[in-house]
């Protein structure tokens, strides 16, 4: 019952919202190029179907490559903190320099370094920047928060360190990097429609893109389908990555039970 | 004969508060022995100085002969929340590369001699405080060692829970003739479980009294009992 209504309620809510937007627009006679009605966008996106659809793949695939690239990168690094306080010491504040500079500033060094012509690497370096640190300090965070009186135990027993990290560490550390996933997805589609921007038109071919080529027409029906779709793009990544995260610890971990009582 | 002898031990804190000074005490082959005393004696340094995961800053630990295998069982049941039962307890022997059949095998006997048949694939959050306290004694016992070192395992259990593994563990270390360094600060489980009770005092901690207990077994009821415990109590006073 509960669950029914936490999904009706906010679709009603978009409902009326979306209502009243139509009446609005047609009873002020607000002109397209300033709001187009709802229905206006439908159109749009039923018009340009075939070739949105291509740009929203386009741009999935710049995320989703940014993504993987930056979880074993994100992964690799932290690793790499936990077995050496030298390496930690050595590079952490270069992590945070990476994290604190604004990725838009970064990007078009980017771009000139990689180059137009091989785009796609530059928009998923850019794109993987900006998911990279979330994932490296969180789980850097759990590689360090392994229960002490377990380690012992493991050393009592002549553990490697190999097997302190494979059978403590990375099993302690995985609800840490699974939150840090779920930034990371949002931040890596946030990070490929930057790279969009800057890369501009007649190169990208996303979403993102074809919202800066849609303003160039005045064609802000398609502005708006673009960015419904961006949007809707993001849930899906937020959802997938919460049911993957819901998936590995549904049998152990707090965060994913529920009190019989 | 004995098993392993303290000399003399002496560890500082990092902070430079002396934890132990002048421990000395030895434990026989096949002893059950306590070591009683206040929170903050040192006595859980002194099982982890014995268990080889520090090292004494003075002194030695000797052993007579190679060092054995040795089980630890911390106050909580330090169990791996994303394992099922036989795979905690199967831990040691995973870490050792026993094959999996063969651990498997070793590993559900000591979940069946702990009472815990059936619960293999029980995952820790699915299991009482007292049970995971036997997963945890299985895992000890599942490398089958030869010296058990025990910081107040029961402490945080209901007494009820306390008494039944008390009277599992005496009948378990008897079985397999483990070694036995028990701490804690109940006088009555000191008084219940042990051949000999080593009373220590704090700061710096160190071994004020040694008691030698009748032979078991006992009867919490009995009126020796209530005499051996009075005089661990005033041992402890003194």
């Amino acid at each position: 019952m509960r669950k029914g209504f936490d999904i009706l309620f906010p679709l009603l809510l978009g409902a009326v919202l979306l209502a009243l937007w139509e009446w609005i627009v047609a009873a002020r006679q607000i002109p397209p190029y300033v709001l187009p009605a709802p229905s206006a966008i439908l159109q749009a996106f039923l018009d340009n179907f075939s070739s949105l659809m291509a740009s929203m793949l386009a741009t999935l695939r710049v995320t989703v490559e940014a993504f993987a690239a930056a979880l074993i990168a994100g992964v690799a690094t932290a690793i790499l903190f936990s077995q050496s306080r030298l390496a930690e010491r050595a590079l952490y504040p270069y992590a945070v320099i990476l994290q604190v500079t604004p990725v838009v500033a970064i990007a078009p060094l980017i771009l000139i370094w990689v180059g137009f012509e091989r785009i796609n690497t530059a928009l998923v370096l850019i794109a993987a920047l900006v998911a990279f640190f979330p994932i490296l300090s969180n789980t850097a965070l759990g590689l360090k928060s392994a229960d002490f009186n377990l380690m012992d135990l493991m050393r009592l027993y002549g553990a490697s360190r190999w097997q302190i990290l494979w059978r403590l560490q990375l099993p302690t550390a995985l609800p840490y990097l699974l939150g840090a996933c779920r930034i990371a997805g949002g931040l890596a589609l946030i990070g490929a429609v930057v790279a969009e921007f800057v890369a501009g038109s007649g190169t990208a071919t996303g979403l993102a893109w074809r919202i800066i080529e849609a303003g160039n027409r005045l064609q802000i029906a398609t502005m708006f389908a673009a960015l419904a779709l961006l949007a809707l793009l993001g849930v899906a990544i937020f959802a997938a990555l919460s049911g993957l995260e819901y998936f590995l610890l549904r049998r152990w971990h707090e965060s994913a039970l529920k009190r019989p009582l | 004969m004995s098993l392993v002898t303290l000399a003399n031990v002496g560890k500082r804190f990092a902070g430079g508060t002396e934890a132990l000074s002048g421990l000395d005490f030895e434990v026989g082959d096949g002893e059950f022995v306590a070591l009683l005393g206040p929170s903050g004696c040192g006595k859980s340094t002194a099982l982890r100085l014995i268990a080889g995961l520090i090292a004494p800053d003075t002194g030695e630990i000797r052993w007579s002969g190679p060092r054995p295998e040795m089980g630890f069982v911390f106050q909580e049941p330090t169990l791996m929340p994303w394992a099922g039962a036989l795979a905690n307890a199967r831990l040691p022997l995973d870490l050792k590369h026993v094959p999996r059949g063969e651990a498997d095998e070793r590993t559900a006997a000591a979940l069946e001699r702990m009472g815990l048949k059936g619960f293999d694939s029980a995952y820790p959050r699915e299991l009482s405080g007292g049970m995971k306290m036997r997963v945890s004694i299985a895992r000890a016992l599942a490398a089958k060692p030869k010296l058990l070192l025990m910081d107040e395992p029961f402490a945080a259990l209901d007494e009820i829970t306390r008494s039944a593994l008390n009277d599992d563990l005496l009948a378990l270390a008897r079985e397999d003739s483990i070694t036995v360094i028990f701490v804690t600060h109940s006088v009555m489980e000191s008084a219940y479980l042990s051949d000999r009770v080593l009373v220590m005092s704090p700061r710096p901690g160190r071994v004020t009294a040694e008691i030698a207990l009748p032979p078991g077994p006992r009867d919490r009821l009995s009126a020796a009992f209530a005499d051996t415990q009075r005089r661990v109590s005033s041992a402890l006073a003194a």
